[in-house]
């Protein structure tokens, strides 16, 4: 019996099966303990289940609203994977959609005479740069200053709501409007439909060609070695030469410059105008995205799947069940807390078997 | 101008600054202790939270503000548990850890609150703790309305500046917090047990943080919103760093805070031909702007963000 289970627990420790097994059995867990909520409200948990199963992918409708709420959850899950990946903490995701929405926004609200293709261009390198410069703020505060980026990153996630907010109040108001709104995007700036029928947009190809430069630049250029080598010890990687301040800040711009698609594909793909609040929780979401993904380009396209079934799911599980949406995040929170804690345990109690990476996110130091 | 400064000068602004300033005071002072242990809390968001909520659906069932105030105190106890647990046990990452924590803490008040209450267009208060007028202090002119007559979260979150900075500076327990902070192999060496010290300190801190959830909806609105703390459990993580993880420096910080959050509130109230944004945006402006232009490097203590392992050497 014993050994039966330290067999098991050895196919568990290796690395291949454990990047498998680990993220499934946080969601498992997720899923159970949400399970007993729902029963608690007198609602087949099963039956709600079913409900959101089908609300994500029962028809292609469906399938395709799932598909545009995965588009900006890849985006800031790779945003974050990648400021991972060199050792900065970007939380900061939503607040860099938020300023790269506005400044979209505002390029694409006139019509410019120029080629529809030039003013879409436009419009995404407005936002890009936008996320960019917003990120770049932190990394510059933390490489110079040593101030910390988690902090920053928060704090300038509520500046850019409020930004957004006074923009759709006065200069970026729709005129003889009283709804705080800007006017739609002209036709030129937006978006091509992919997917004849649905809403499915041009953002979603996008998203497969950033994870895939995300993964090359990471893993086969020499600018990808020095941020992993900044991320895994940035002591070593100075001693070893790499120019740390320099990565560090080059790593934040490149990971809000990813997070500004989520929020320029948003409005020039689904909403065609801004408005408040148009998106809200994505900063936390997208570490959740990034950490149940491995902190991997791939992985975390994945899990982007997943949550975007489970919030575009919920919405029909609320409406003909009545379990609120928000039981999303507890799943969410969930497997996150149980994955680090599996791994955590793992690594403590089962070294010897141990093969592969440390407790996720172990390399962080504060500093 | 002149606006700015009627509002500046009037007791109200005054009162209604000490009571914005004491979410964050209580939140800040609990983070001294689990930073000076050398645990990043940045779960503050969660708990505070949690405090809200919980406190919030407790006096509304009982009909009593005070079994608020002591649900917030059962679980921010139990959630700095599981915080413990995870940092200090099993040696988790602690923003990550924190990072789980926040979001399930959205989760779970936002379900509940639904569940519990449904989706009612009224919205349900409880009842508020009570404000209690300290005898003969509260006759002093302007001070005595401005600072003794509050309720009992804000009494307990000036008292707990002196108080935890007698502590951490002249007990032989703050010298075992700051040393378990400063270099936990050396302490543990001297015999001080480093795991039980961490956990003590970062359940305190979650104790505190809840409470400071309580003071905005037992302690102040009396009813509970989606997210209601609105990053303020960051804010209070920022007037720690600020504050040098020093008590007094954590007051002068959150107080920093606390009257902005409450002129922003007058001047949105006063109707002036600004956006309203612009006002909102106004404490998360000062507080960056502190943060870059006011300090210099603050001095972490050492160990911070690393857990401890005994096995090792």
């Amino acid at each position: 019996m014993a050994e039966k289970l330290s067999a098991w627990i050895k196919v568990f420790c290796r690395e291949g099966w454990s990047a498998i097994l680990t993220p499934l059995l946080g969601i498992l867990f997720g899923l159970a303990v949400a399970a007993v909520i729902i029963a608690q409200q007198g609602v087949n948990p099963l039956e709600a289940y079913r409900e959101l199963f089908l609300g994500s992918f029962g028809s292609l409708d469906s399938l395709s609203f799932t598909l545009l709420r995965f588009v900006p959850l890849a985006f800031t899950g790779l945003a974050v994977t990648l400021a991972y990946r060199g050792g900065v903490f970007n939380i900061g995701a939503e607040g860099q959609l938020y300023v790269a929405a506005l400044t979209s926004t505002w390029i694409g609200v006139y019509p410019l005479d120029i080629p529809a293709v030039i003013h879409l261009l436009l419009a995404l390198l407005a936002g890009t740069v936008a996320g960019a410069l917003w990120a770049f703020i932190p990394g510059y505060l933390k490489a110079t200053r040593g101030i910390n980026e988690i902090l920053t990153t928060i704090l300038m996630n509520y500046v850019a709501i409020y930004l957004v907010g006074l923009a759709v109040n006065t200069f970026l108001m729709e005129p003889g409007q009283t709804a705080p709104q800007s006017p739609p995007i002209v036709q030129s700036a937006r978006l091509p439909i992919i997917l004849p029928g649905t809403f499915l947009h041009a953002g979603f190809l996008m998203v497969f060609v950033f994870a895939w430069l995300v993964y090359w630049v990471l893993w086969h250029t020499t600018w990808g070695f020095e941020i992993r080598s900044v991320g895994a010890n940035r002591d070593a990687a100075r001693y070893g030469g790499v120019e740390v301040k320099r990565v560090m800040l080059l790593t934040m711009a490149a990971s809000g410059a990813l997070a500004s698609f989520a929020g320029s594909s948003e409005i020039l793909g689904v909403q065609h105008r801004l408005l408040e609040n148009f998106m809200v929780g994505y900063g936390y979401d997208a570490i959740a995205v990034a950490l149940l993904g491995g902190l991997h380009p791939f992985g975390t396209l994945l899990t982007a799947l997943f949550f975007g079934a489970l919030r575009n799911g919920a919405n029909s599980m609320q409406i003909s069940v009545g379990v609120p949406v928000a039981i999303v995040y507890i799943i969410q929170a969930l497997a996150v807390l149980s994955i680090i804690g599996i791994v955590a345990v793992r690594q403590i109690y089962f070294r010897r078997w141990f093969k592969g990476g440390k407790v996720i996110g172990s390399h962080i130091s504060n500093n | 101008m002149a606006a700015i400064l009627a509002i500046i000068s009037s007791l109200d602004f005054l009162v209604a600054g000490i009571r914005m300033t004491t979410p964050l005071l209580l939140a800040a002072i609990g983070d001294i202790f689990s930073e000076r242990t050398g645990v990043l809390n940045i779960a503050l968001e969660a708990m505070m939270l949690i405090g809200a909520f919980g406190s919030f659906i407790f006096a509304y069932y009982s009909g009593n503000a005070y079994v608020g105030v002591l649900a917030a105190i059962l679980l921010g106890g139990v959630m700095g548990l599981v915080h413990a647990f995870f940092t200090v046990t099993l040696r988790c990452d602690q923003v990550v850890t924190a990072v789980g924590e926040n979001i399930f803490a959205l989760g779970v008040t936002s379900t509940l609150y639904r569940i519990l209450l449904g989706a009612t267009p009224l919205q349900p208060e409880s009842p508020g703790l009570p404000q209690l007028a300290i005898p003969v202090l509260d006759q002093i002119p302007v001070l005595g309305t401005v600072l003794f007559k509050h309720n009992i979260l804000v009494y307990l979150g000036l008292l707990m500046v002196p108080l935890t900075y007698a502590v951490l500076f002249h007990t032989t327990w703050g010298l075992k917090i700051r040393a378990v902070g400063e270099h936990p192999q050396a302490a543990d060496t001297l015999g001080i047990n480093v795991y039980l010290v961490r956990y003590a300190c970062i359940i305190l801190s979650c104790v505190l943080a809840s409470l400071g959830g309580a003071s905005l909806t037992v302690g102040g609105l009396r009813y509970f919103m989606d997210n209601m703390t609105a990053g303020r459990g960051f804010i209070a993580f920022a007037a720690v760093i600020f504050g040098r993880y020093n008590p007094w420096g954590a007051l002068i910080a959150t107080l920093l805070f606390g009257f902005t959050d409450a002129f922003q509130l007058r001047m949105q109230a006063m109707g002036l031909d600004l956006p309203y944004h612009l006002f909102l945006m106004l404490p998360y402006v000062v507080t960056l702007v502190v943060l870059v232009f006011m300090i210099g490097r603050s001095v972490v203590p050492r160990s911070q963000g690393i857990p401890y392992v005994r096995e090792e050497r």
